[in-house]
């Protein structure tokens, strides 16, 4: 029986994952895994399915076809008699308290406070008490820089703050896997650095394994072990980022990265 | 259970042919007004807390039910908003003659109502972002806890000022009390009449009340609206 920390389990595994909306095909026969501890960047255009994976994995989208393995349990199928079997919902819930995830437009509940925010699923979720929560979420709150905006509702905060919040929310429930999807897109250009930086101390100072979509390539240079090129919902080209971003092998993939280095 | 002719004082003898007789006005004035203390707004307050409820109680289950269980409530809602309050009141009048006319006013006007504050709601259940949603999952919040601390109170802020103004419509509609024999206001305001002769002065101390009821309250839900737009 594999467990959470078994070091030989990759933490993620896609097995011929499909996924389709209606009689769009946006990933197919899709294989990949990734390790513990390892901080994979999903790069390419858009359109090319990154946010998709993201998205299958904390399963805000249906997979329509294969299987996905978090610590080698099935997500959300198994195979049962050569039959796709989808699974409970309690051992999907199971798996899905393992992942945390930051969104572009950081989704913050502006009905509650800051500190409402960060502490209503550790409670409500994971059982910790009122106080341990609380202790908890005014120590992230302070590693992400906004140590006096507990009792502030999240919309009287700037976008860059929001986000940093959302940062805070997502590891208050101490996950072993974040998915990053493009956290910096919907920010202002000064502000994005801050965010990075974060994102950069948390890679260094845990062991939580990364999924991360963006298209700030020096960040994904500087965290990511691995770097997968995506087009056409297909994965044309990975490695680490030294190889990828300095001697590409797919002529696509210096195509796209010399298009967004411009931007940059 | 309120009396059906509640008024009892001395009918005034000769009408003197005035339009207005002040002294006649003032001494009707407290039966109109206890009956609308004791029912007009009994009804319309009991009518809104059912509504309001169970409204919101539709709205979720149309949301989480299985299709075919949907289908049937929504038809169910339908209907009951497709038909009028006065046909509802009197089927369940004469078909349910143990009933409290009284409870069946409470019944019909909180059901009935209840099928309009549900598409309140739904349009407010709509509204509340995509991304409110996937996050509550991205943080396994329960069912519950997703209703109850995310949705519901974010819905909430845009149907506020709607569910008042039917909140004023039901106030409005507790004339038709009248076709179940219940004491309402308007009613005993015309029995008044009829005993004395004298129309002017009940009837218009009945629609005074109504307006000196409804317009605060639409002043105050204007004023909530503004309020909760600019706290948005």
């Amino acid at each position: 029986m594999p467990t959470p920390t078994d070091p030989e389990v990759p933490v993620i595994e896609f097995v011929d994952v499909e996924k389709r909306f209606g009689d769009n095909i946006v990933l197919k026969d899709l294989n990949f895994s990734v390790r513990r501890g390892e901080r994979v960047t999903l790069i390419g255009p858009s359109g090319s399915g990154k946010t998709t994976i993201l998205r299958l994995v904390m399963t805000l989208e249906e997979l329509t076809g294969g299987y996905i393995f978090v610590d080698g349990e099935p997500l959300t199928h198994r195979e049962k008699d050569g039959k796709r079997v989808a699974v409970s919902p309690k051992e999907q819930k199971k798996l899905r308290t393992r992942i945390g995830m930051v969104f572009q437009q950081f989704n913050l509940f502006p009905n509650m406070t800051v500190l409402e925010n960060i502490v209503e699923a550790p409670i409500h979720v994971l059982g910790q008490s009122k106080a341990e929560a609380t202790a908890k979420a005014h120590s992230l709150l302070e590693q992400v820089g906004l140590p006096d905006k507990a009792d502030q509702h999240p919309l009287s905060l700037s976008g860059g703050q929001q986000q940093r919040v959302a940062i805070a929310r997502a590891l208050a429930m101490d996950p072993e896997i974040l998915l990053l999807d493009e956290v910096t897109s919907a920010l202002d250009p000064e502000v994005v650095g801050d965010v990075l930086n974060i994102l950069r101390k948390v890679a260094d100072t845990t062991n939580v394994t990364m999924l991360i979509v963006t298209h700030e390539m020096s960040f994904a240079r500087d965290v990511s072990h691995k770097v997968m090129m995506f087009d056409g919902g297909r994965v044309i080209e990975e490695g680490s980022p030294e190889k990828i971003f300095s001697d590409p092998s797919q002529e696509r993939t210096k195509q796209f990265l010399s298009a967004v280095l411009r931007d940059a | 259970m309120i009396p059906l002719v509640p008024f009892t004082a001395d009918p005034v003898p000769e009408p003197t042919g005035n339009v207005w007789n002040w002294d006649f006005a003032i001494e009707i004035f407290p039966d109109i007004l206890r009956a609308f203390l004791e029912v007009t707004l009994l009804v319309t307050v009991v009518g809104t807390v059912i509504a309001a409820l169970l409204g919101l109680v539709i709205a979720i289950l149309l949301r989480v039910l299985p299709r075919p269980f949907a289908f049937v409530l929504r038809w169910a809602a339908n209907f009951i908003r497709m038909t009028p309050l006065v046909v509802q009141l009197l089927v369940l009048y004469y078909g349910f003659t143990w009933m409290d006319p009284l409870t069946i006013g409470f019944i019909v006007f909180g059901i009935h109502y209840a099928t309009y504050m549900s598409e309140v709601y739904r349009a407010g259940i709509d509204s509340v972002p995509k991304g409110q949603w996937e996050a509550t999952k991205a943080l396994s919040m329960s069912a519950g806890r997703t209703w109850r601390r995310v949705v519901i109170p974010q819905a909430l802020r845009s149907t506020i000022p709607s569910l008042g103004n039917y909140a004023i419509s039901m106030f409005k509609d507790t004339p038709f009390l009248f076709v179940i024999s219940v004491a309402e206001m308007v009613r005993v305001a015309q029995t008044i009449g009829a005993q004395t002769f004298r129309y002017t002065e009940a009837i218009t101390i009945a629609g005074l009340i109504f307006l000196a009821a409804s317009y605060p309250t639409a002043l105050l839900i204007n004023r909530l609206e503004k309020r909760l737009a600019y706290a948005n």
